[in-house]
């Protein structure tokens, strides 16, 4: 372990990199997502256009689209840029459906209660809809935020720095230490990732442990 | 520059030959199809097992999660750094890139099974008990046909994984379209780097697609139509990515 101890510094710039690309995508897919998936629950005629449309670019292959993205956006092929672009394209797809679902999960009872309380449209969605929805959007932004950590190492093929580029630099020298510091680095990051998520779940939904604590 | 990716791509030289496209491709698709095969004849008979007898469950639930932590081009390198000087020859790559991919494929399939055969009504399990049928039987009239539609979604899921995989594993020396990304990267060729993306991304599209009808005509109708009806959010329709689905049911 002489080489993390070296290289430590290097380590945690990547790191902080790699939480950048990875973590920015999260919260703007999450902004896009949700008046998206607002949209494919109002109008019963979306949902099928806006599911079948993100799940096509969700199979886009990563580097693929990590090259393809340059050409469309006329960014350069190094810019950070392209990989925030596809991660937060990945991020949406996988979260549109899961806003949509979630929302779709509030019983009805819950939304005409609300409406007679006198909540208008928009005011229900913000403080009925959207928190009894939280725990299942929790869901899948924790799948989408631990696929983005591991995805983005990818990035290294086309010289974005961030942890995957201890892979690429590993396997170059055929030195297997740097690899296998990235990779756990990686576990790590995408744990801590899960983690910060859960946490939030649980300030924003305090009715779950009451619920729990009673019972 | 879209004409100049739209002239390489209708160079008919860039189609024939051994390190052609259409060689490329059909290597490509050989590398996916097998090891999702391989993955699905592993990963099927276990994740019914594993619905079926309610053991293990823990084993799969954490398995699917910790296995899309796992960064697949570090996995990817690791392998053929270990494994490479154990074999001479083309195998010393193909061998530990083969396994990644199978490897890869296992956790999507593994879970949607288990979550597939879970998640079947204990009325329909229980009708078919008291119609006589054993337990086996019940697994293979019952549980088996109500588990497709998430199978399904986890051999789409799987196969998307190993496409994208195989892509990347060019930068091992693997054969397939990811050559020409990796190689157009490597001498900053690009309309070679860009067609090959476009290539990828177009058969991705293509082998999902076709995986999506496979889809329709294997599920039962009684079940399409019923989830049809039924519009809860751990129900599945098929058409999407799978992984939120099964963190749902699981």
């Amino acid at each position: 372990m002489t080489w993390l101890q070296d290289h430590l510094g290097d380590v945690l710039g990547l790191t902080v990199r790699h939480i950048y690309l990875a973590g920015v995508p999260l919260i703007l897919g999450l902004l896009i997502a949700l008046p998206l998936g607002w949209l494919a629950r109002r109008f019963r005629g979306l949902y099928p256009i806006l599911i079948v449309g993100t799940s096509l670019l969700y199979t886009i292959p990563s580097l693929a689209l990590f090259i393809m993205l340059p050409f469309l956006l006329g960014t350069q092929i190094l810019d950070p840029t392209n990989v925030i672009v596809a991660m937060t394209i990945y991020t949406v797809a996988l979260l549109v459906r899961t806003v949509a679902d979630g929302l779709g999960a509030v019983p009805e009872a819950v939304n005409q209660s609300a409406t007679a309380m006198g909540y208008k449209r928009g005011r229900r969605f913000m403080s009925v809809e959207l928190p009894l929805a939280v725990p299942v959007i929790s869901a899948g932004l924790r799948v989408a935020a631990v696929s983005n950590v591991s995805i983005v190492s990818v990035a290294a093929l086309i010289g974005v720095a961030q942890l995957g580029s201890l892979f690429t630099d590993g396997f170059n020298r055929a030195f297997m230490e740097p690899i296998i510091v990235g990779v756990i680095s990686c576990v790590l990051l995408a744990l801590l990732f899960d983690g910060v998520i859960i946490g939030v779940t649980r300030l924003a939904t305090p009715w779950q442990r009451a619920g729990k604590a009673s019972s | 520059m879209i004409n100049r990716i739209f002239a390489w791509l209708t160079d008919g030289a860039h189609w024939q030959g051994s390190e052609g496209i259409l060689r490329r491709l059909v290597e490509h698709l050989g590398y996916s199809l097998t090891a999702v095969i391989i993955a699905a004849l592993i990963a099927i008979p276990l994740g019914l097992y594993i619905g079926h007898t309610g053991r293990g469950r823990v084993f799969v639930v954490n398995l699917a999660g910790a296995a899309r932590a796992i960064p697949s081009l570090g996995l990817l390198f690791i392998a053929v750094l270990w494994l490479g000087p154990k074999f001479s020859g083309d195998i010393a790559f193909l061998a530990p890139a083969g396994l990644v991919l199978v490897v890869l494929a296992i956790p999507p399939i593994l879970s949607g099974a288990y979550a597939g055969v879970e998640g079947v009504e204990p009325d329909a399990r229980d009708a078919a008990r008291g119609m006589g049928m054993r337990g086996p039987e019940v697994l293979r009239h019952v549980e088996l046909p109500c588990a497709l539609p998430l199978i399904m979604s986890g051999i789409r899921s799987a196969t998307l994984q190993v496409i994208a995989t195989a892509t990347i594993a060019a930068v091992v020396g693997l054969g397939g379209l990811g050559r020409f990304l990796i190689d157009g990267l490597a001498v900053r060729d690009t309309p070679q780097t860009a067609s090959g993306a476009l290539l990828v991304a177009l058969l991705a599209l293509a082998v999902d697609m076709v995986l999506a009808l496979v889809q329709r005509f294997v599920v039962s109708r009684g079940l399409t139509g019923r989830y049809r009806t039924v519009q809860t959010f751990d129900s599945d329709a098929g058409v999407t990515p799978p992984a939120p689905a099964l963190q749902h049911s699981a």
